[in-house]
């Protein structure tokens, strides 16, 4: 019997009545795993002998009513630090590595009796945006494995599409929760940066990162932001603003919202097939009473640029430190210190992770540090200005998250530029911190097609307000890949 | 077009700790010249004046009490050290045939 039709309320419920174990939950959740992973290969470990024992633990004491998610499986993204389970960013740098300590969303996923059931499958430090790039496996797409799920948290999405698991975490640094869940149909949110700790995430670029849920209904992504949203002394530039309940506005209506349709999000570089439905959508909101309007970020076409001098320069600075000393892989037969290191790198780094390192160290070089990584900076402001500019007459903006839907694997991993386009649209979002989702709107030859909406700095209850208002009016989310027992 | 050279990437790569063969070398000067034309469009923006933004927080740097908190147990964490001897992390000489370290 598997039970992953049934949203986290409903398996809340059936847990109450006692019409079902937590154990029972957790056996068919390992059982719609062990079914699908072998074509779509999201998962890199899957927890079975803990999960199963916390689950009993849950069972002995009783579920708590007061706690929605209380015995619900989940999986993590491998960048999220887990004690005493492997954590390796999918990264053979990594290989083996088992933390001694766990990520602040690890303990509040713990402390809300969520059941972490395996690591999921990655771009190799979070870097890509097709999955491709991960050192152990591709992870395929739910709806057609021979497409890319997107990236980097392919086996996030990828494993929630497809039915193996309602609930999961990814990290986003420049679209990698927002654009694989586009890929695959499913929503995922990208928080305010600040709203959630990034203490135990492995660090790729750390004034973008932010951890987000991935859920195939917008309220669940909701509910899951509840739970790993907060300060947290461990993290420095997380914010102490008050966490609201992020439902709070579910089923309001949206009569008199406004919202900004940029045109650079409609231009050169965008599927005409995705436009239409972007725009159809867009339509749809306006009939359920919301304002659409047409707005302009100019700067939004330097995005792609800014950002690549910009993250590559934190990453080159964040990565300095896995060279083979205290932890993760060790090249053998080496005569000195310094080929200790270099050897390490080398052969523990993949091919896209070395280049990002190299752009950052060349970006923030001497010579090249005022022309490349400072006029970053100071376009980056461009962009928040825009953001900031639109605001000021508008609660929302809307766009599609990528520019095309799925695309086959293996089509672009040859051309890097054409790979980081595909973030032309979810990438400004970052730059600015400002919170960003993506949900079902749509299908262009049988692939989901997501649709964006980006809100002010922590005001994701009125981005999850609309979305739940488009979800509850359309039959996007219905459609399931046939993996998930669809018949598309 | 930018002019980067395979010497500039030798150099890069030194910086990076990173190493790479006469091919690869070649390779990477030819995509790495490719990913800097791309980010020289930031050239025709204006920026005159503007502000440089290195991160978006509300907080940076806030302080919290000092007073001692237990860390990570010594143990787990030397549990991940791929080379140890007698409670220290080994490593190898500093310079080429200086022995052990």
């Amino acid at each position: 019997m598997s039970y992953n039709n049934k949203t986290i309320k409903e398996l809340h419920q059936l847990l109450l009545n006692k019409e079902l174990s937590v154990v029972e939950l957790t056996q068919s959740v390992l059982t719609d795993i062990e079914k699908r992973e072998p074509v779509i290969d999201a998962f890199l470990s899957v927890n079975i002998d803990a999960a199963l024992s916390q689950a009993a633990a849950i069972d002995a004491r009783g579920v708590n009513p007061e706690v929605l998610t209380d015995g619900i499986s989940i999986g993590v993204k491998d960048n999220i630090v887990t004690e005493g389970l492997e954590t390796t960013a999918a990264s053979k740098i990594l290989g083996g590595w088992i933390p001694p300590y766990n990520a602040t969303v690890a303990d509040k996923l713990a402390e809300n009796g969520l059941i972490t059931i395996g690591k999921l499958n990655m771009d190799e430090f979070a870097m890509g945006g097709s999955g491709e790039n991960s050192s152990v496996k591709p992870t395929k797409n739910a709806w057609n494995q021979t497409k890319v799920p997107g990236g980097s948290s392919s086996g996030s999405a990828a494993s929630v599409a497809s039915g193996e698991v309602r609930l999961s975490l990814g990290s986003d640094t420049g679209g990698s929760i927002r654009q694989p869940a586009a890929f695959n149909g499913i929503v995922g949110l990208k928080p305010t940066y600040g709203r959630v700790s990034r203490f135990g995430l492995i660090a790729f670029a750390s004034s973008l990162d932010q951890i987000g849920p991935l859920t195939p209904t917008v309220e669940e992504n909701a509910q899951l932001l509840n739970v790993i949203s907060g300060f947290d002394k461990n993290d420095g530039t997380s914010s102490n603003i008050a966490v609201p309940d992020f439902t709070s506005k579910i089923g309001q209506d949206i009569k008199g919202m406004k919202i900004a349709l940029p045109r650079e999000y409609f231009g050169e570089g965008i599927d005409e097939k995705v436009k239409e439905q972007i725009l159809a959508a867009a339509k749809h909101l306006e009939k359920l009473g919301a304002i659409v309007e047409e707005v302009s970020l100019p700067h939004s076409k330097y995005g792609v640029a800014v950002y690549y001098i910009i993250a590559s320069s934190e990453a080159s600075s964040n990565l300095q430190r896995f060279d083979g000393i205290r932890y993760g892989y060790r090249a053998q037969d080496i005569n000195n210190l310094e080929e200790l290191y270099v050897k390490s790198r080398s052969e523990g780094f993949g091919p896209e992770v070395q280049r990002r390192i190299m752009l950052g160290t060349f970006s923030l070089s001497a010579g090249s540090y005022d022309k490349h990584f400072k006029k970053a900076g100071q376009v980056r402001t461009l962009i928040i200005n825009d953001f900031a500019k639109v605001f000021e007459n508008y609660d929302l903006i809307l766009g599609p998250t990528a520019p095309t839907p799925a695309w086959d694997l293996g089509a672009r991993i040859d051309d890097p530029i054409a790979m980081y386009l595909a973030d032309l649209l979810t990438i400004p979002v970052n730059l600015a911190g400002l919170p960003g989702i993506s949900i079902p709107a749509g299908f262009v030859d049988g692939l989901p097609v997501g649709m964006q909406l980006i809100g002010k700095r922590y005001d994701e209850e009125t981005i999850y307000q609309v979305a739940s208002a488009f979800e509850a009016t359309t039959d996007f989310h219905k459609h399931l890949p046939v993996i998930f027992g669809g018949t598309k | 077009m930018s002019q980067i050279t395979e010497e500039q990437v030798k150099h890069v790569a030194l910086l990076s700790k990173l190493e790479f063969s006469e091919e690869e070398v070649s390779d990477f000067t030819a995509t790495f010249g490719k990913i800097i034309d791309m980010v020289e469009m930031l050239d025709e923006v204006d920026t005159a004046g503007i502000s440089f933004t290195m991160n978006v927080a509300d907080n940076l740097n806030f302080m919290r009490e000092d007073v001692a908190e237990e860390g990570v147990d010594r143990d787990k964490l030397m549990a991940a050290v791929p080379e140890k001897q007698d409670g220290f992390i080994k490593v190898p000489a500093m310079l080429s045939d200086g022995g052990d370290a």
